[in-house]
């Protein structure tokens, strides 16, 4: 996981993973079955926090606040909310009539992404690094290439601030101007005529 | 784990997202599985800017902060997703409103 911190670490952060990747998969089964739409939220904000901290194992620590605040704080809360208004239709969650379609699709697209993934040579940058390391020189990375890259993943908040306002800053204000225009439509589909 | 675990979470979690938006009738479930499939991307992105070395970086110098371009799209990806939601939601109230329904299958107009 990280560059050669030691092998009590690594077993560290790979039961991590494990755990936190369990508790996903699982939170997000609840989500498609739990019948009482409220339970399913809260499985949904389950798994909402254990992708938080996935993002927090691939060095994101920006992203994962970013994902706790606005998933976890604001997202959660306005479907929970939907969920209360509309609470008396809503006798939990039926499935329509494609259900086995649906299953059929789905389980076809997990093999096929799960082939390609696992049949895949990734260019793999920590694989890389072990590389050089092993033969004490530098075949596919210079040498302060890979120390500005530990530096980089040492603490990526800077890093990332600086791409979000400076080579990407036409897309950040882009971005401000489609959350205002989304909070005027919901405000103009749920007005009192 | 290593690249192939997260990306192996990610596809996991978007499967389930897909199975949840095609087959749910409860416009909100659906919202949810969308949500579902959002992150998966999310995962997907950042794990691939995490472990992937580009192709230009033999000659690197000032692209290498270029690495985090993943997390740069799953701000954009998670501010849209926060539109969406949003906006989605509006349309469920409007569509109780208007109905007394939830359900996907009861919207088969566009008028009201």
């Amino acid at each position: 996981m990280s560059f050669g911190s030691g092998t009590e670490a690594a077993l560290v952060t790979e039961i991590a993973f494990w755990l936190i990747a369990i508790s996903a998969v699982i939170g997000a089964m609840g989500v498609v079955q739990f019948r009482d739409l409220f339970r399913a939220a809260m499985s949904l904000v389950v798994c909402l926090i254990a992708v938080a901290g996935l993002f927090v194992l691939l060095r994101a620590e920006f992203l994962a606040a970013v994902q706790i605040i606005v998933y976890v704080g604001a997202i959660s809360v306005l479907l929970v909310f939907a969920i209360m208004i509309t609470r008396d239709v809503a006798q939990g969650s039926p499935s329509n009539k494609l259900r086995l379609p649906a299953a059929l699709i789905a389980a076809l697209f997990l093999a096929a992404t799960a082939f390609v993934v696992l049949n895949t040579d990734w260019n793999n940058l920590d694989e890389a690094i072990a590389a050089d390391a092993e033969i004490g020189g530098s075949e596919t990375l210079a040498a302060e290439t890979v120390d500005q890259i530990k530096d980089i993943y040492s603490n990526t908040v800077p890093w990332v601030a600086g791409l979000l306002l400076r080579d990407f800053v036409l897309a950040f204000e882009a971005a401000s101007v489609l959350l205002l225009a989304a909070i005027v439509g919901a405000l103009a589909l749920v007005r009192e005529r | 784990m290593g690249l192939e675990g997260f990306l192996l979470v990610g596809a996991v979690i978007f499967a389930i997202g897909l199975y949840g938006a095609l087959s749910k009738r409860n416009a909100l479930t659906v919202l949810m599985s969308i949500e579902l499939m959002f992150n998966a991307v999310n995962i997907t992105a950042v794990a691939m800017s995490r472990y992937i070395v580009p192709a230009r970086l033999e000659s690197a110098g000032d692209v290498l902060p270029l690495l985090l371009t993943g997390q740069v799209f799953a701000v954009f990806i998670i501010t849209v997703a926060a539109a969406e939601v949003a906006l989605g939601v509006a349309i469920v109230i409007a569509l109780y409103r208007n109905r007394e329904t939830v359900f996907v299958t009861d919207a088969i107009e566009m008028r009201h």
